[in-house]
């Protein structure tokens, strides 16, 4: 019985030491001399702009990656089709491919000299805005993959047989099977979206008061040895992803009961 | 898209234009935002010394290496969290589960000066590993923690503890057990979430980049080579660079795939 103890403590001091500790720790230093020092830095004209950045990303990003990941899993689920073992290997891609590879394939397309260069796409908003779909494209698609696998087709046949359209179908039969694991994907597609830096940090040319998005104007904050700001503008990142993990575990056993 | 529809194995009546749109609409997307960069990025590699250069094989070999000691102890640690998640039972368990995804979420830049602020050259607890090798073990570590936690804990949770009890009653030790029987079923579940995170610690940029300092031949990783061949207008380089880490990941990924199939094998 001493073995347990023995995990439990190990497992439990590893995730203190790796985890808690560190970020607790940012949280003390940021509210050290109270709330209203930290709450000046992050309300910073640069600081909000980035924020505004950062929600303008993920407003554009999070939509998109939705509807590609619904239509995207229900292709891969329900029509074999030539090529779907790699449109599915390509669909993973993002999840392990550097971010900084990213950037740099955006701005050799859109750049100077690139295929579709010569318009305002990189160093500015839209060129940001495709690294972000870029990173955060495969969550919606791997969350709902394997929900519709499980739900098999006989229920949207019964209704094909009843006489429903393709679009009922979906609506009253395959949407409400799928949507609890849509909007865990959303969740997941959003933190990262809120969080991506090394693509959009070779993409946006860091332009402070244009381009800045709020993961860029923290390590801005803390080259300048800004140190209130960059801890600051850290936390109001780590509370969005807080928030983001409550909304995961509210939704996760909805999810697992399916 | 036409072509997609006729290329369907034997279509049922009902499916009419349904398929081919869904197939045919994120295709497209999937070209433009995936494919299209990809492709210009392996058309503009060029340079090959920036693959050959010894600051370039240095960083390569230390990003690997840095990804395999990662994902080694990931193996074993990330086995003890989902042990003491599903079989321990103790008060906060619930938070600590939760806990496990912060990684996930929080964003890289952030966990990087998290680390360097408890673990930098101001920690209050007199422990300073930036700039060195450990910095972006610590890194990588902290980025990759939950994939190993993630793919055994659902199947300990399905395992049957009969096969253990009997194991145990038929005189077996516990760690004969554990190795003899629970083991071989959680493997392939460990050998997944490994590959994952080691596919993870490879491209990862943000949360070393502020701890690792960056020093060529020390403690610069590949994604940090790329970005300084970026920075310094030497962007042929850089996709050249840029291939090779593509190349990997998507031979990660593959492998990943093989995995998984090889692990439900059993069940078709």
């Amino acid at each position: 019985m001493i073995g347990r103890y023995v995990v439990r403590f190990a497992a439990l001091g590893y995730l203190a030491v790796l985890l808690a500790a560190p970020v607790g720790y940012v949280f003390w230093r940021t509210f050290r001399h109270g709330f209203w020092p930290a709450w000046d830095a992050v309300t910073t004209p640069d600081a909000v702009h980035a924020l505004k950045v950062t929600l303008i990303l993920v407003a554009i990003a999070v939509p998109a990656n939705t509807i590609f990941g619904v239509l995207a899993a229900v292709a891969i689920v329900r029509h074999r089709f030539p090529g779907s073992g790699i449109f599915n290997a390509v669909v993973d891609l993002p999840l392990a491919l550097s971010p900084v590879v990213v950037g740099l394939a955006l701005l050799l397309l859109y750049g100077r000299g690139g295929w579709l260069g010569g318009h305002d796409v990189v160093f500015a908003l839209p060129g940001m805005v495709l690294a972000t779909m870029f990173v955060s494209l495969p969550f919606v698609v791997r969350e709902v993959v394997p929900v519709l696998r499980e739900i098999g087709t006989e229920q949207e046949q019964a209704a094909a047989t009843l006489g429903a359209s393709a679009v009922q179908t979906f609506r009253r039969v395959t949407w409400p099977a799928i949507r609890w694991a849509t909007a865990y994907g959303v969740v997941l597609t959003t933190a990262r979206a809120l969080g991506e830096f090394g693509a959009v940090s070779v993409v946006s040319g860091r332009i402070q008061g244009q381009t800045e998005s709020l993961t860029l104007y923290v390590q801005d904050r803390y080259q300048a040895f800004d140190e209130v700001g960059a801890y600051a503008s850290a936390v109001v990142l780590a509370l969005i992803a807080v928030t983001t993990l409550i909304l995961m575990t509210a939704l996760k056993p909805k999810e697992e009961t399916r | 898209m036409a072509a997609s529809a006729e290329a369907l194995p034997a279509p049922k009546a009902r499916r009419s234009a349904a398929p081919g749109l869904a197939i045919g609409l994120s295709t497209l997307y999937l070209s433009l935002i995936v494919l299209l960069p990809l492709a210009a990025l392996a058309w503009r590699a060029h340079g090959w010394d920036a693959i050959t250069s010894p600051q370039a094989v240095s960083a390569l070999k230390l990003t690997v290496v840095a990804s395999l000691v990662v994902a080694l102890i990931n193996a074993v640690a990330g086995t003890a969290i989902a042990w003491t998640l599903v079989r321990d039972r103790f008060f906060g368990q619930g938070f600590v589960n939760a806990l496990v995804d912060l990684p996930f979420a929080l964003p890289t830049i952030v966990a990087g000066l998290t680390l360097l602020a408890l673990y930098g050259p101001k920690s209050p607890a007199g422990i300073n590993v930036a700039f060195t090798r450990w910095a972006i073990l610590l890194a990588l570590l902290f980025v990759t923690l939950p994939f190993v936690v993630r793919t055994v804990q659902p199947v300990l949770l399905e395992l049957d503890t009969e096969m253990e009890d009997a194991a145990a009653s038929l005189g077996a030790s516990r760690a004969a057990t554990f190795r003899r029987v629970i083991l071989p079923n959680i493997f392939p579940a460990i050998l997944s979430g490994v590959a994952l995170a080691f596919a993870r610690a490879i491209g990862e940029f943000g949360a070393v980049v502020l701890i690792s300092g960056n020093l060529p031949f020390k403690t610069e990783v590949v994604s940090v080579y790329v970005f300084g061949r970026i920075e310094s207008g030497d962007s042929g380089g850089a996709a050249a660079a840029s291939v090779v880490i593509l190349v990997l990941s998507f031979g990660v990924l593959l492998a990943i795939g093989g995995v998984r199939r090889w692990a439900t094998r059993h069940d078709r």
